[in-house]
């Protein structure tokens, strides 16, 4: 009798494992079929930049308290996800911390932008370096590895460590955009998050990177350049060049739901609140814009 | 089926007793519902073998089709892919091909991997052997539900442990900024520790206890009944526990990321800052396109991996085979 | 040197050994617990997460953890043991085999992003899933089958021949031979194995943040359909597990206290890895000792 409870216990198991691949398939096959009849139940994803994420759960989960129809799931991945993703039609909108024309083997063409938030970064450094203010030429010598301890600089005699961003993120394009100036940055450490950068500068002894506003705080030294100080009102009038927008790419015109969503990023309960509690600036604060190829124009 | 045709003319006794004969001639002669039981039961085995095979086959050509798109799309020089030491795929180099240099991440790949299971290798066999041959009592009820509880860490944590604690403990002791391959090995040692110390103890203990009889009996003290007889019929299972080790640290890539320095350079030494194969694959593959050279680069490095990994799996097989043949 | 002293010095060596083992693991255990404990309450264990207000707590992420570690476990296991079996019981000794072992334990070194993202193109796009607990727990089945099916065929494979010789002699057929009695023989061993991939399973974080997601909406735990997309029973949610929130609070987290919200994860994580232990190991040799004549050992 005992074997047989046990075996007929496994033949229940695989039933109950095959029952669930079953409804599993069901449930999926109604939801994609409900997203076809653009209703109010149409399901959104947003997937894509990982900095972006936060920014956009929250206004999602405040959307469908206010809409109780709505469906919003959103997820990382990275940008190069986001907007290959998008491009292919797999999801409703590519979060991206650059500009689609920016990224290699996307056509920017088919995608629409909604900026929908601008991120102000700094370089940050050690305390112990003994360094707040460069000049940009002085930071562009370090991030490429002409000055290589901090007392050529004005600082400390301490050998300087930088802390790069990985090669295809956001940060470091804009980083790069703004300081390198096309100069190749020194191979160096590389790291993919504000928190993991943050917490390395903040313990290695003339460690120097660079971070999102928001990601900055008291155990890590944010640098002035050229005098001029990181702050949300010197990134409005372009005073702080490092600066970018935070993008939602939808593929063509978006559907009348993730237009209703994007309309509601856009609005001042998203823009004047949530954007600035996460420590982004509102699109509509800024006195100036930026093109794709990182000209800026004041209006 | 004829027999019964037949069976209607005749008279009614024989009918019923010829049929009694057939009946039993049938069921012995049938395969009994055990049988179909045992067929049954084979068959679902083979079933799921089969589909873990198709799993198998079918991440693996995944994996391949992208990792190999590098050479036959992109037309990479696979020579020049593995012994190349400059990795930057978004950018062309002098002769406008692509800056696609595996090379220093193989070599830190290979070097944390094969460091921190020989670190760990000795310690685990020494765990299990305290906890099946010297002191079972204490060893299985306090030992292994604590190793078994490691496995269950997530990588991050450990990369955090290792950044507040590995890191700054090297730069104290051996200067530098205390990245690099040393707090890698260090904190992937702790990470493989328990499935290799748990494997090992399950093998260890598959030893039937006669064998330690015997040679116990013949005189042979602990020791020489560990090493000669019970280490020598564990071997095999050894083997698989350090290969699932291995195969651990070959594949983490969060925890060694935030300790090696994650710097794509060739590693000069212990105490260098570089990258292996799964944290550049990690660091970067979210933030690629699909069907870029940049992406079926990283792909390529995953097929890499599994070829290593199969390497390694074979090397470990063939001196398995040889510690337990030489008794 | 005689065979006593060398004894008695071996002895010595692994007592060594295992006292660095145990120090490093009280190390572990102990900084995980003493940085994370005054964290935990039960409001952090009882309350939502916050994405930027402080004071959010854990409980969709916990509750999501052990949810997807029945799922992947009510998916893998039936087929890891059919596996098992197979490979123990059935496998002719040819190189057919040897592959097959050996591309299994091959499938094991694979890092969990490159598994993550083939479930997110085959699963979650291609056959439409959409991002939840099932595709997670399909992604994960890829990690736990390598070691289950291993551990299952190794304790298979040490039950002595002896026992089958006896049930064969019995007249059971090979298949009574094996459910009735070598599997019960080999509970233990299995055991282990389900216990190490099921830490693998509340661990992971890389994989799932392409399958399962890494966001978790809101769910309504009086919702008993299992079909209603607030139900915390449906597998088609999109689920945030505890590691991947850990992962998610220490990345990119802009949450005040984040480094507090991961510690005391951690503290609870171990907690609830360690109550699962004890608790599989305590049913397995109550099982162990129902399903066979023998006493626990």
């Amino acid at each position: 009798m005992k074997k047989r409870s046990f075996f007929s216990a496994l033949v229940t198991f695989a039933a109950v494992g095959v029952l669930l691949a079953g409804c599993g398939n069901s449930s999926s096959k109604s939801s994609s079929g409900s997203s076809s009849s653009a209703g109010s139940t149409t399901k959104i994803t947003a997937v894509g930049s990982t900095a972006l994420q936060p920014l956009v759960e929250q206004a999602a989960a405040n959307y469908q308290n206010e809409n109780s129809g709505a469906n919003i799931s959103v997820q990382g991945g990275g940008s190069g996800t986001g907007l290959s993703q998008v491009s292919s039609g797999a999801v409703t909108i590519g979060d991206s911390d650059v500009f689609a024309e920016q990224q290699a083997g996307i056509n920017a063409s088919k995608l629409v932008d909604h900026k929908v938030a601008v991120v102000g970064m700094t370089p940050v450094v050690n305390k112990s370096a003994g360094v707040t203010n460069l000049t940009m030429a002085q930071l562009k010598k370090v991030f490429t590895g002409k000055v290589t301890n901090w007392n050529q600089v004005g600082g400390k005699n301490e050998k300087i460590t930088i802390i790069n961003r990985a090669q295809g993120s956001g940060t470091r394009a804009t980083f790069e955009g703004a300081v390198l100036k096309g100069a190749k940055a020194v191979k160096s450490q590389e790291q993919d998050s504000n928190g993991t950068v943050q917490k390395i500068v903040s313990t290695t002894p003339g460690a120097v990177s660079y971070l999102a506003f928001s990601y900055v705080n008291n155990k890590v030294q944010a640098l002035s350049v050229n005098g001029v100080k990181p702050t949300y009102a010197n990134v409005e009038t372009n005073k702080w060049k490092i600066w970018s927008y935070e993008h939602m790419y939808t593929k063509g015109k978006p559907n009348k739901s993730a237009a209703a969503f994007l309309k509601y990023m856009d609005s001042s309960k998203v823009q004047s609140s949530l954007v600035k509690k996460l420590g982004y600036l509102s699109i509509h604060a800024m006195k100036v814009t930026k093109d794709a190829t990182g000209a800026v124009t004041k209006g | 089926m004829e027999d019964i045709k037949k069976g209607s003319n005749m008279p009614k006794d024989d009918v019923s007793t010829k049929k009694i004969a057939d009946d039993i001639k049938k069921s012995l002669k049938a395969p009994s519902k055990a049988t179909h039981q045992d067929y049954f039961g084979r068959a679902i085995s083979y079933v799921c073998i089969g589909f873990v095979g198709v799993l198998v086959v079918s991440i693996l050509y995944f994996v391949a089709t992208k990792g190999l798109a590098t050479f036959t799309q992109n037309h990479v020089n696979l020579w020049s892919f593995l012994s190349g030491q400059n990795w930057n795929p978004g950018t062309l180099d002098a002769h406008g091909q692509p800056e696609v240099g595996a090379l220093p991440m193989i070599v830190t790949s290979f070097s944390v991997t094969l460091l921190s299971a020989i670190i760990a290798t000795p310690f685990a066999i020494a765990v299990a052997l305290f906890m099946t041959e010297i002191s079972p009592n204490k060893g299985s009820k306090y030992l292994q539900p604590v190793i078994e509880l490691l496995v269950g860490i997530p990588s991050v944590v450990y990369g955090f442990i290792g950044l507040s604690v590995i890191v700054p403990m090297l730069r104290h002791f051996f200067g530098g900024t205390g990245f690099g391959i040393l707090a890698g090995t260090l904190v992937l040692f702790v990470m493989v520790l328990p499935t290799i110390t748990s494997l090992s103890i399950d093998s260890i203990k598959a030893v039937p206890l006669y064998y330690r009889e015997a040679s116990l009996a013949l005189g042979a003290t602990r020791w020489q009944t560990i090493y000669k007889v019970v280490l020598r019929a564990a071997a095999p299972g050894l083997m698989t526990a350090i290969i699932f080790g291995m195969a651990r640290a070959f594949g983490e890539a969060l925890a060694v990321q935030m300790v090696i320095g994650n710097a794509v350079l060739m590693p000069k030494g212990l105490m260098s800052p570089a990258s292996t194969l799964t944290s550049q694959l990690t660091t970067e593959i979210g933030n690629t396109t699909m069907g870029t050279l940049p992406n079926n680069a990283l792909w390529s490095l995953a097929l890499i991996l599994l070829l290593m990994s199969l390497f390694f799996n074979i090397l470990v097989r063939i001196i398995g085979k040889k510690g337990t043949m030489s008794k | 040197m005689n065979a006593k002293t060398s004894n008695n010095i071996a002895t010595g060596v692994i007592s060594a050994f295992v006292v660095i083992v145990v120090a490093i693991l009280l190390f572990l255990l102990g900084y995980i617990l003493f940085t994370g404990m005054p964290h935990v309450s039960v409001h952090f264990l009882t309350s939502a997460a916050q994405t930027f207000a402080s004071g959010g707590g854990i409980r969709d992420q916990l509750f999501n953890s052990l949810y997807l570690l029945v799922l992947t476990l009510i998916i893998s296991f039936p087929i890891a043991l059919g596996s098992g079996i197979y490979l123990s019981e059935y496998a002719p000794n040819n190189w057919f085999t040897n592959i097959l072992r050996t591309a299994i334990e091959v499938l094991s070194s694979l890092p969990s992003v490159v598994v993550g993202l083939f479930g997110y193109l085959l699963f979650v796009i291609q056959f439409g899933m959409g991002f939840s607990i099932f595709a997670g727990a399909i992604a994960l089945t890829f990690f736990n089958l390598p070691l289950l099916t291993r551990s299952i065929e190794e304790s298979l494979h040490d039950v002595p021949d002896l026992q089958r010789e006896a049930g064969l002699s019995l007249g059971l057929s090979n298949w009574e031979t094996i459910t009735g009695i070598v599997l019960p023989a080999a509970v233990p061993g299995i055991l282990t194995g389900i216990i190490l991939s099921a830490g693998r399973v509340f661990g992971e974080a890389a994989a799932l943040i392409y399958t399962a997601g890494q966001s978790a909406p809101m769910v309504n735990y009086g919702n008993w359909d299992i079909f209603s997309p607030s139900s915390f029973l449906n597998p088609m949610r999109p689920a945030e597990t505890l590691a991947v929130h850990i992962w998610k609070v220490n990345t990119e987290g802009v949450t005040p206290g984040a480094a507090a919200i991961s510690a005391g994860s951690s503290a609870v994580l171990i907690i609830v890895i360690l109550i699962f232990n004890l608790g599989a190991r305590f049913l397995g040799t109550r099982l162990y000792q129902k399903m066979t004549a023998s006493k626990a050992k």
